[in-house]
């Protein structure tokens, strides 16, 4: 696996269940990228992070529970009345950026053993830095 | 040729208790009849028999002419197939019934078969009238009334083409072949149109004083005399043919003698003088005829015999037979309703007409002629436009008696359902051009609206207020109006609007909650206010921060107003993840790749680089329908290094993710093809380099055949350009996927330049005022003036854009450059092409293929879980397969 260099660390996010992801500058507003993260049990995860052009950072998981494509990163970012959302590239659901809520399933159910609803993970930017927390 | 009852047990009494009526003739009239009984039937009282003396199931006679244009008899089928296959219908093609036993209650077909009925509807239509002069049956004289009678036409005229090209030593000399039609009236003109179709020379003799004799008075003709001049028609009027004569080689017809003296050499003619019901069946079975014939009804279509009927041509209603569709429907509906146990009569016929000649517009109804006493004509011409319209009044000035419109029939379609009611205002208002400020028109509810199926404005309203239709589709597939000759579908739309409106749904066409604007509206928006980012079109016009529906919108907008690659800036973010990635998403999140093959044409060296890369990036290849090759499983951090192989050698992206040109489909034409006659490669190859990159409301296909043959089927694209002797023609508006459509001719016989700035308007103007995701065919529908208007605004510059179409095109031709190898120059670019920011060359560790028929494919859920999948365990370029 190749990683970018060791990024500068935060006290305040420097603990177990903090992932240093990358510099908020990697990351385009409004268009999502994708992050490799181990969750404390030693479990590798794939999220989709997030930045919008008010500088707010939000992290989802990247698994579509309706296509089971790891893909929500590569959804179109906008707003339904005004909530920050992503539709997902496949089927187009609709989901809440900050809570990972379905707010439009689009007539699909999710695949077998996928929650309709996305998990969503804190978020902390410090020294520029955007970390995710996993619990 | 037989089709017989399914199997299936259908619904009601039991089948020895069901009625039994028998319908001769398979025409239109007939076909109305069996969908309006079986629509009505609910408890499938009755089954019904047709014997079709044509070959073919009932086909739309009135859309005849279109056969030149379509050269496909099953584009011509009536209403919906389906209805053949109902259990309770039977069709016998090609057995006409030859007699009748009333007693018996039986009739006898053509091969001696006798079949019982309980009642008898005789549908047999009217057969073209031969005029008795001498040769008349000469080979090369032709009437016109059926597609075997169109399809011999077409024949003779291509083969007496070919006969007529000679080779000298100066070259190929081609000699037209020259056609004439004896016959002024509307199918007449219809016929020297087709003539001019085919490519032969039409002069049409006329014995009356002007053309249309029938629908229009003198000042109407000589307007329209203008008019078919001008379409290269000559016309002949107040002229007897006397005889057919001979040509002395070959016996086929080649001169006609006219009583004045004068003669005219011919290798072709066209009887167009009338018809003749086809009362046979019924005189021998001693029914009544009328005095110029036709089968004796009562207004309701029933004959002497109270178990036998006759609707349509044939039927004498009122002392006289009706040529026009649009009573006969009413008649098949009025025998149903009697047969169901109603009480419907006869009300009149509407013979409001309209010539179908394309650039001829002439449309007449109700009193035409004046003839009312008292009546009042308000006339207004403009001899240099070759414009006539009347108007037809009581002796109130008030009261609306009928009209005629030649060369602008604009006002016909909403005046003519106010026949017989008072007009609002001045009535010469409603005859200036572009309506001259006339009042806008609230219809009565019992105005019929659409003639050909009699739906009256009443019923439409009430197909949005009570059957809950929510738009013209619904409307028309509800009340079947706006289904046969579409004429009546500006007003339909317009009615259907209105009435949405006033029940409060909101007729919206807003692009999402972000947009008020329809995507057109937005394309005129953005391109007048010059704006070009998102954030400055969606404060400006819109609202939040858009979505996945308005976004790529704006994006396609922004696009094809050339502002600069798709990727850079803000846009980026605008695009959907096919465009965004430059590939094709597939259902496991990894892409297709499609390098461009302009006209599906590629060299073995290409062929051998794709297939290496193919090879060494573990892609699955497919070739697809548009003739190249589509290379799957390619992992976002691929795409790149995919890419950099494929644009050194020479390829550059195909836009196969792009709402955009996707391809120009071509057959090897003249190059390689012993009946090619252009090269159909060559100008495939050039309109695919014009036109790649061009984003659009929708995806965008093309083809190029090169000969009548058509093995490209362009005629399924959105445009179709077919090869001719003299040139290209060129269709619109095909498609092929779920609704399939052909397209349909825009213009004929082009040479390459004029092909070139008639697709460039055709696409730009389609580009700036389709709706979103709206293809070609659709558009045409709704688009002002539908086809015809598209014509006027391609071909005749109608709306003066002309110039600003063709100078957007320029500016996407001079702009284009391939967007990969864009992407692969620009390091900022190329950063948005690793699989995880913060692992950016690590693949995404779900994915899992296994083999199948030597390739590999994703892997179903089952086979992860079982893990008989292969995950993607290396981070090179190079996937292994398991053989
Ligand atoms: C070129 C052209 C353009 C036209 N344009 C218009 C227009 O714009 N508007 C308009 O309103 N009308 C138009 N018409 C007229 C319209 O087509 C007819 O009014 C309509 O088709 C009449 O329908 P029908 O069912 O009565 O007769 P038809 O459609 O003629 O059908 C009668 C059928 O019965 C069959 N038949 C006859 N005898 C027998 C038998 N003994 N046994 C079995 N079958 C038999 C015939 O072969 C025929 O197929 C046009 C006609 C033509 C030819
Ligand atoms: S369309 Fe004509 S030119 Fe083209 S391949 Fe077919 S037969 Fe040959």
């Amino acid at each position: 696996m190749t990683t970018l260099a060791p990024l500068p660390a935060d006290p305040s996010v420097d603990g177990p269940g903090w992932t240093a992801v990358c510099p908020l500058d990697a990351l385009a507003p409004e268009r999502g990228a994708a992050a490799l993260v181990t969750a404390s049990d030693g479990e590798e995860l794939q999220v989709a992070i997030f930045r919008l052009v008010d500088g707010t950072v939000h992290a989802v998981q990247q698994l579509d529970p309706y296509s089971g494509a790891n893909v929500m990163s590569r959804g179109i970012v906008g707003t339904r009345r005004g909530t920050p959302t992503v539709a997902a590239p496949v089927y187009k659901q609709v989901f809440e950026l900050a809570t990972g809520r379905c707010l439009d399933a689009a007539g699909k159910e999710p695949r077998d053993g996928l929650a309709a609803d996305l998990a969503a993970f804190p978020v902390v930017v410090t020294g520029g830095v955007v970390h995710v927390g996993l619990g | 040729m037989t089709t017989t009852q399914g199997s299936e047990q259908p619904p009601g009494p039991r089948p020895d208790d069901r009625r039994h009526v028998v319908v001769v003739g398979g025409g239109m009239v007939a076909q109305r009849f069996v969908e309006a009984l079986r629509s009505r039937d609910d408890a499938g009282a009755w089954r019904v028999s047709v014997f079709a003396e044509e070959p073919r199931t009932p086909y739309d006679r009135v859309g005849l002419t279109r056969y030149f244009e379509v050269r496909d008899a099953e584009e011509l089928t009536l209403g919906d197939p389906a209805l053949w296959d109902d259990p309770l219908v039977e069709l016998h093609r090609d057995c006409a019934i030859t007699a009748i036993d009333r007693g018996a209650r039986t009739v006898t077909d053509r091969l001696g078969r006798v079949h019982p009925y309980d009642e008898l509807v005789l549908a047999t239509g009217s057969s073209a009238a031969v005029p008795p002069i001498p040769g008349h049956d000469l080979p090369g004289v032709f009437v016109y009334r059926t597609i075997d009678d169109v399809a011999a036409l077409r024949g003779w005229v291509e083969a007496k083409r070919e006969t007529g090209r000679v080779t000298t030593r100066g070259g190929v000399v081609e000699r037209p072949v020259r056609g004439a039609v004896v016959g002024g009236g509307l199918l007449g003109l219809e016929a020297a149109g087709a003539l001019k179709a085919l490519g032969a020379q039409a002069t049409v003799i006329e014995f009356g004083s002007h053309l249309m004799g029938v629908q229009i008075d003198l000042g109407g003709g000589h307007a329209l005399k203008r008019l078919i001049n001008d379409k290269g028609i000559a016309v002949r009027a107040e002229t007897a043919t006397k005889e057919l004569r001979p040509h002395r080689r070959t016996g086929h017809v080649g001169r006609m003698d006219f009583a004045d003296g004068g003669r005219l050499d011919v290798d072709v003619v066209v009887l167009a003088t009338g018809v003749r019901p086809r009362d046979e069946l019924a005189r021998a079975a001693g029914l009544e005829v009328g005095e110029r014939g036709g089968t004796v009804v009562d207004l309701t279509c029933r004959t002497a015999d109270p178990h036998v009927w006759a609707i349509g041509e044939v039927a004498c209603i009122e002392g006289r037979c009706l040529g026009l569709v649009a009573p006969g429907n009413t008649m098949a509906e009025v025998v149903v309703d009697r047969l169901l146990g109603g009480g419907a009569t006869f009300p009149g016929a509407d013979t409001a007409t309209r010539l179908k000649l394309s650039g001829v517009d002439v449309a007449s109804f109700g009193d035409a002629h004046g003839r009312t006493s008292g009546a009042v004509e308000i006339v207004w011409a403009d001899p240099v436009a070759g414009v006539y319209k009347k108007l037809v009044m009581a002796d109130d000035a008030r009261t609306l008696l009928g009209g005629v419109f030649v060369g602008d029939a604009a006002p016909y379609a909403s005046l003519r359902p106010m026949l017989g009611a008072e007009l609002p205002g001045d009535p010469s208002a409603f005859l200036l051009p572009e309506g001259g400020g006339a009042p806008a028109l609230e219809l009565p509810d019992d105005a019929t609206v659409c003639s050909c199926n009699n739906v009256s404005a009443g019923t439409i309203r009430g197909a949005v207020d009570e059957h809950g239709c929510t738009d013209v589709a619904g409307v028309k597939a509800c009340t079947r109006a706006g289904t046969t000759c579409g004429a009546c579908l500006p007003l339909v739309t317009k009615l259907t609007r209105t009435e949405l409106t006033k029940a409060g749904v909101e007729v919206s066409n807003a692009l999402c909650e972000h947009f008020s604007l329809s995507r057109a509206q937005l394309f005129d928006a953005v391109r007048v206010a010059d704006l070009h980012t998102f954030s400055e079109i969606i404060e400006r016009f819109g609202t939040g921060r858009g979505c996945d529906v308005c976004k790529p919108v704006v994006a396609s907008i922004l696009a094809s107003l050339g502002n600069g690659h798709i990727l850079a800036g803000e846009q980026a973010a605008l695009q959907d993840t096919n465009d965004h990635m430059l590939a094709n998403m597939q259902k496991d999140g990894t892409y297709s790749v499609v390098p461009r093959m302009p006209g599906g044409e590629v060299t073995p060296e290409g062929l051998i680089v794709v297939g290496q890369v193919a090879k060494d990036f573990g892609l699955y290849t497919k070739i697809t329908g548009g003739q190249r090759i589509d290379m799957f499983g390619a992992r976002v951090e691929q795409l790149p290094q995919i890419w950099e192989r494929l644009v050194a050698a020479g390829f550059e992206s195909g836009h196969a993710y792009g709402k955009s040109l996707r391809t120009v489909k071509s057959c090897v034409g003249s190059t390689w093809c012993r009946f090619g006659v252009q090269d159909s490669v060559g100008m495939a190859v050039r309109l695919e380099l014009r036109y790649r990159g061009l984003r659009s409301p929708h995806k965008l296909k093309l083809g190029v055949s090169g000969c009548a043959r058509e093995c490209a089927e362009a005629r399924g694209k959105d445009v179709g350009v077919i090869a001719t002797d003299k040139g290209w023609n060129v269709y619109v508006g095909g498609n092929g996927g779920q609704t399939p459509r052909h397209a349909r001719l825009l213009a004929e016989d082009l040479d390459d330049a004029t092909l070139l700035r008639t697709i460039d308007r055709f696409l730009m103007y389609y580009v700036r005022t389709a709706d979103r995701l709206q293809r070609t065919a659709p558009w045409l529908d709704d688009v002002s003036g539908g086809l015809e208007g598209v014509r006027a605004v391609v071909m005749d510059d109608s709306l003066g854009i002309g110039a600003d179409l063709d100078a957007a095109m320029a500016a996407h031709v001079d702009g284009y450059e391939d967007e990969w190898k864009a992407v692969l120059s620009d390091p900022d670019k190329l950063a948005r092409f690793g699989s995880f920011v913060n692992a950016p060359t690590t693949p995404d560790p779900a994915l899992a293929y296994v083999p199948e028929r030597g390739q590999k494919r994703p892997a179903t859920p089952d086979e992860v879980a079982g893990g008989l999948a292969d995950p993607v365990l290396v981070s090179g370029p190079i996937l292994e397969v398991r053989a």
